[in-house]
């Protein structure tokens, strides 16, 4: 699997609009979960919403998926209002949550079988759309067996099996790789792109990891304290930061020479790191070289979403948090006295 | 017709689950046979009441305990789910939260009615001999209660977030509600005061309509115990559904 299998085909067709949020906001008690969000998706797409953890973004789909009601403005999904027909709303959505919710007493079909009945899957077609979603996922040889004796990648197959039985038009997934190992992400994402290109699911997925949404959405919008920041395709962000990044690890740099070139777009610098964005960085890289001084070493890489994310909101998403989000937040609006 | 199947999903995955927990069937049949063979057995070696021996008294009082407790912890299994997420999955879909309590508490019904027939046929062992107008009427008896307490249950379940919470406030429930119902001694003869307790709680009409089936011992008429008991559960059905329908 090479990251080209992943990247978005350029000119892909979208369908109509099939999520319009109109000031879409939440509040907990004092803090803004939420701030006032407009967004437009269409159908066919991958949408991804970034953001660290406490962004917002959990509650945002969770209010699209009914789960929360809006505190203010609301949203149409598939044509139809998130707070007057959550019913209707509730029939051609799936969501997969972040927390597994299969019951694992239960076998893999058991689990897939009440979810048909309880989404109106007709029973002529319910044995049929078992065993589809079984192969999609690559479960078909466990589907007898007790979800607990599955692994973590496992049951997130069979989470995102359960969300596609009945055939949504919008699927909504919350941090669908959280905590799993490389080779099952690359499954996931495989999948999950299949269903986007094959099957016109339009998907909604909240992601903390920058891999995740540059290889796998087709649009990005980064959420930061409820708010959307940016919002394009992966690449387009990326071009926003203006260059390459170019990483020195250096003593006593000489940057007044380097602040003067016409190519540079923007210079930090940390301890013993020097941070250069640099246009057509490949061209220029000798002539920084030789004027920055003595570096021990050079990092040459295109901006990762990460880099993105640094711009905007000055700074950066930590991936190591994979827990807390919203009390984590009331304990920083709290000591910020907001 | 969604409505129907969903109905029957969510009481068919609260089945398999009771199924497959084999645990929970036998630690809840232990304590009721305790009661029946240790305590029934040793004071009835000395004691009778009303012509009938002490152990085969407090049988329908039994009953009535082996549905009151395991019908009121399934309550239990919600807050569990709650924490789990797997009811999140359920909240989410195209079902009416009547359904949802509906299932959830017929699944209950079905645990607390297995539970208690296995105690029914320990009644041959003391002697009892059945008809089966008898298992029908007391049957009816077990499942209305069954109703009234596993919606207790839930209704609690609903507003409780830790399990501790929720066994706090049932022990506090459960245990007047059992020893306050005439299980263990005749209600005929009782002090006013602890009079006053057992004509209002609505367990008594179930020991009571119980005892009159089984034994032709009862203190009201056993259509006017059913009567009660009806009212009983039918209110706390209405309470139930309304309880899940502010669920979050």
């Amino acid at each position: 699997m090479t990251m080209n299998d992943f990247s978005v085909t350029p000119n892909r067709e979208f369908g109509e609009v099939v999520i319009q949020t109109s000031d879409l906001t939440k509040k907990f008690g004092h803090i803004m979960a939420v701030d006032h969000i407009n967004l437009s998706i269409r159908e066919g797409e991958v949408f991804g919403l970034l953001g660290p953890n406490g962004a917002g973004k959990t509650t945002t789909l969770s209010m699209l998926a009914t789960l929360l009601k809006p505190t203010e403005g609301t949203a149409k999904v598939n044509k139809h209002d998130i707070v007057k027909e959550s019913d209707a709303v509730r029939r051609s959505i799936g969501i997969v949550f972040q927390e597994p919710s299969s019951d694992d007493i239960l076998t893999g079909k058991e689990n897939l079988y009440l979810h048909a009945l309880m989404y109106g899957v007709q029973s002529n077609v319910r044995q049929q759309r078992i065993g589809e979603v079984l192969k999609l996922v690559d479960l078909e040889d466990r589907a007898k067996s007790q979800v607990k004796t599955y692994s973590g990648g496992m049951r997130r197959r069979l989470e995102l099996a359960r969300g596609l039985l009945h055939r949504p038009k919008i699927l909504f997934l919350d941090e669908p790789t959280l905590g799993l190992d490389p080779q099952t992400r690359e499954h996931i994402w495989e999948y999950i792109r299949r269903l986007a290109d094959q099957e016109r699911v339009t998907v909604i997925l909240t992601t903390h990891y920058m891999d995740e949404a540059e290889r796998l959405c087709d649009r990005v919008a980064i959420i930061d304290d409820g708010k959307i920041v940016a919002l394009d395709t992966p690449e387009k962000l990326k071009q926003i930061v203006g260059g390459d990044i170019v990483r020195l690890r250096i003593k006593n740099p000489k940057l007044s020479p380097i602040k003067e070139l016409p190519y540079i777009v923007k210079v930090e610098q940390t301890d013993d790191f020097v941070l250069l964005t640099v246009k057509n960085s490949s061209a220029h890289l000798q002539e920084i070289l030789s004027l920055v001084g003595n570096a021990e070493s050079v990092e040459l890489r295109t901006p990762t979403l990460n880099d993105v994310f640094l711009n905007y909101t000055g700074h950066e998403i930590r991936e190591a948090d994979a827990e807390g989000g919203f009390f984590e937040r009331a304990s920083r609006a709290r000591s910020s006295g907001k | 017709m969604t409505e129907l199947d969903g109905l029957y999903a969510l009481w068919y995955r609260e089945f398999k689950v009771f199924l497959r927990e084999k645990s929970r069937i036998v630690s809840s049949l232990f304590t009721p046979l305790l009661w029946i063979v240790v305590f029934g057995g040793g004071l009835g070696s000395s004691v009778s009441l009303g012509g009938t021996n002490y152990q085969v008294f407090i049988f329908p009082g039994i009953l009535t305990m082996t549905i009151l407790f395991s019908s009121i912890f399934f309550g239990l299994y919600i807050v569990w789910d709650k924490r789990i997420d797997f009811f999140k999955e359920v909240l989410v879909a195209p079902l009416s939260r009547l359904t949802i309590f509906a299932g959830k508490m017929l699944g209950g019904c079905t645990d607390a009615l297995i539970q208690a027939s296995l105690m029914l046929a320990f009644g041959v062992i003391l002697g009892i001999s059945y008809s089966p107008q008898m298992v029908a009427l007391t049957m009816i008896f077990m499942l209305v209660l069954a109703s009234a307490v596993v919606s207790i249950g839930l209704i609690i379940g609903s507003f409780m977030e830790s399990p501790e919470g929720f066994n706090l406030i049932v022990s506090f429930l459960v245990f007047p509600l059992f020893f306050l119902s005439g299980a263990l001694f005749p209600i005929d003869n009782l002090p006013s005061w602890l009079r006053v307790f057992t004509t209002l709680n609505p367990v008594t009409y179930a020991v009571d309509g119980m005892r009159g089936t089984m034994l032709g011992i009862s203190s009201f008429p056993v259509i006017m115990d059913l009567g009660v008991l009806l009212g009983f559960a039918a209110v706390m059905i209405v309470i139930g559904s309304i309880a899940f329908s502010r669920m979050k």
